[in-house]
């Protein structure tokens, strides 16, 4: 098929540029570590209160592993457990998140935490919390009524201070 | 040229097109009220009166919007292509498209009255485990299943057309429209099993718990194609349409059929970059779906191309000189050229918006916030919508045989100016609102008063200003519908269709190869869904019941 010759120019230049957005995505993702939060395991969402670690949700410190806090949250129509952390600044964080019942969402504004929580489904993301302030946490999807109502706060305090 | 042979879309075709056109201004205008409705609520300063909820008004304002408009306007705008460049419908493909055509109406009444009796209210994506009634899903499979009907009349008239001029090449609208047909079908099969097999049986009480990955993975094997459903249609104006409205020649036939081949393509094996941030699909396969979403660059490139190609040929045969000067040549004044232009150009920051949030990992910062909800609004409810206005302009004169009197003529210019000007205040402070963390379907909030959601409320309050100046633009175009429908002067208005402009080359017989490409699309959706699919069900976690948490 015939192709006038500036629509090759912009063509390759048009894919060209394709072709070097999806390297450095990939590269970032897979080299540099910067994944979506992508878990597979799975729980059963009648009995998340017996199970652990969502028999204890919060804040707790662990030793030996690539992070220094997990942060467990149990979410269901319409809140958070817990309501309300405080993180020490620095420290890297492992959410491990899971819902009750319906599909919740779990935005944290200001930063890039941003997961779907799915009924049966654990999801997990590891991340560095590196400014103080207060962070609020929204469910951004829908869940029913009191979508709007449903939130945390997030701490983060610098504990020299 | 077959193009000039069927000027006119037959009459009883006509009547077909108007039907659903009826239906689809008729939903432009109740979901335009339930938007205006939502961008006050959100404003702080209204509350709905009552007892009305903000997410049943948010659930009819997306059904009537997003599935009850644009289906039934692309139908009926497919109906009179076909009709116009491929002769009359045979009576049996008509009844067909008349049957298919009840069938949806008859769905969509069934569907919107459990909406209003806050049976459903599940928003337009009714995602599980909340548990509309099953007559809400009932609808929704009428609506699907009509739709089958009205397009396999479509296509039974192109493989009539096929048959009666062996060897040659088909009209290029009708095979735009054969290949958005093709589309549909096999993006909807993914949402019928995902109703037929899971929601409604679930909904019924016959089956307890379904499996909510798999529902929303069928949901966004259709999800996404649906939105360039919406999409097509409206290049099919820009490729064929807009050269013959501006007095110019389509600039290449084989290059639009590539990218419509390409749309068709890349349009299904690519549902998974609207679950990114999920839980239960792997990143490898995230990714994969991923780079077979920007495929679609290329197609778009080539669209943007030809148009500016066309634009800048006729501009230069007008006696435009210099870089630019053939732009003053175009016909400025003409709301079938103007309108539908300001929806060309929405694109590119449509395209952009839509290119950042398929970017993998960078979807993060904007998932399930307002932002989404910004940039859809310039997508579908600008450059897909003005164009659909661009065409409604013509098309619905030429089927009622009136005209688009000047004075309409200049209203609907008037219109499109009021649609940018209120949609670059409502979707932009959706964006920036978004990228601060504000969520998308959600009612007004405060959190506690909490000092992040507390910088969200002077934005909420420019959406209620934006979204007003919309629904004003809304009154506007129902203005010069029913005008168009009922009151415009006797006339005849012309259905334009380009021709091929005649430097342009002949077209490889390869893209009329339907068997080709079905089979390439089957396997690109094979490699793209069998594996997470399958990890789903193998590694997938006791199914949900249903929750009515409205």
């Amino acid at each position: 098929m015939h192709l006038h010759r500036y629509e090759k120019w912009w063509l390759t230049f048009g894919i060209g540029s394709l072709v070097l957005f999806l390297v450095i995505v990939g590269i970032s993702a897979f080299h540099q570590g910067h994944q979506p939060p992508s878990s597979v395991k799975t729980i059963n969402y009648e009995q998340v209160d017996k199970v652990a670690p969502f028999n204890e949700p919060g804040l707790k410190k662990v030793e030996g592993k690539d992070w220094d806090y997990e942060l467990v949250v149990v979410a269901s129509a319409f809140m958070y457990m817990p309501t309300e952390v405080e993180i020490p600044v620095g420290s890297t964080v492992k959410i491990i998140a899971t819902t009750k019942d319906v599909v919740h969402g779990y935005g944290v504004a200001g930063t890039n935490i941003n997961m779907m929580l799915e009924p049966g489904y654990v999801s997990e993301y590891v991340t560095t919390m590196d400014k103080t302030g207060e962070y609020l946490v929204v469910c951004n999807e829908y869940c029913g009524t009191g979508h709007h109502t449903m939130k945390m706060m997030y701490k983060v305090v610098d504990v020299n201070e | 040229m077959n193009n000039s042979t069927f000027l006119c879309v037959d009459k009883r075709d006509a009547r077909l097109a108007m039907a659903h056109m009826y239906v689809a201004f008729a939903a432009l205008a109740i979901g335009g009220l339930m938007g205006l409705l939502q961008v006050f609520v959100r404003s702080g300063r209204f509350e709905l009166p009552a007892n009305i909820g903000y997410y049943q008004v948010l659930t009819v304002h997306g059904v009537m919007l997003g599935l009850v408009l644009t289906t039934f306007f692309i139908l009926g705008f497919q109906a009179a292509a076909v009709s116009r460049t491929s002769g009359t419908f045979t009576a049996k493909q008509r009844l067909a498209s008349w049957i298919g055509f009840w069938i949806m109406l008859l769905g969509t009444v069934m569907s919107a009255t459990m909406i209003l009796l806050n049976e459903a209210t599940v928003l337009y994506t009714f995602y599980a485990p909340l548990q509309a009634h099953w007559i809400f899903y009932l609808g929704l499979t009428f609506i699907v299943v009509g739709s089958w009907f009205v397009i396999f009349a479509q296509l039974a008239k192109y493989a009539q057309w096929r048959k009666e001029n062996k060897g040659e090449m088909s009209p290029l609208l009708t095979y735009m429209v054969v290949a958005n047909s093709l589309m549909w079908f096999v993006a909807t099969l993914g949402v019928a099993a995902e109703v037929l097999l899971q929601l409604l049986p679930w909904s019924l009480g016959f089956i307890e718990r379904v499996d909510v990955a798999i529902t929303r993975t069928l949901f966004w094997y259709f999800g996404h194609a649906l939105v360039y459903f919406w999409l097509l249609p409206a290049y099919m104006a820009w490729y064929v349409v807009i050269p013959k409205v501006i007095g110019g020649k389509i600039f290449s036939d084989s290059l639009a059929r590539l990218s419509f081949i390409l749309f068709l393509l890349f349009s299904i094996p690519v549902g998974i970059h609207h679950q990114l941030t999920e839980p239960g699909i792997t990143e490898f396969w995230k990714f994969v779906q991923v780079i077979l979403t920007f495929m679609v660059i290329i197609p778009s490139l080539m669209t943007a191309f030809s148009m500016f190609a066309t634009f800048e040929l006729r501009g230069r045969e007008l006696g435009g000189k210099g870089l630019f000067g053939w732009l003053h040549k175009l016909p400025w004044g003409d709301a079938r050229f103007v309108v539908p232009f300001i929806g060309m150009a929405a694109f590119i920051p449509a395209g952009a918006g839509g290119i950042i949030n398929a970017s993998y990992q960078m979807n993060q910062v904007i998932h399930n916030t307002i932002w989404v909800t910004g940039h859809f609004h310039l997508t579908v409810a600008t450059t897909v919508l003005l164009t659909f206005f661009g065409i409604a302009y013509w098309l619905i004169p030429h089927l009622t045989g009136r005209i688009l009197t000047p004075q309409m003529n200049k209203l609907a210019i008037i219109q499109a100016f009021t649609w940018t000007f209120g949609m670059t205040i409502m979707s932009g402070a959706m964006h920036w609102v978004g990228l601060l963390g504000a969520p998308r379907r959600s009612s007004y909030s405060t959190y506690g008063d909490a000092e992040q959601a507390l910088e969200w409320i002077p934005y909420q309050i420019a959406q209620a200003v934006g979204g007003t100046i919309l629904f004003l633009g809304i009154i506007l175009v129902l203005i010069i519908f029913v005008n168009l429908c009922w009151f415009a002067p006797k006339g005849d208005e012309e259905f334009p269709v380009g021709a091929i402009d005649k430097d342009a080359e002949k077209t490889p017989k390869i893209l009329e190869n339907w068997k080709v490409w079905i089979t390439v699309l089957v396997a690109l959706i094979l490699v793209a869904y069998t594996v997470p699919i399958m990890d789903i069900i193998n590694g997938g976690p006791l199914g949900s019941k249903g929750f009515k948490f409205w």
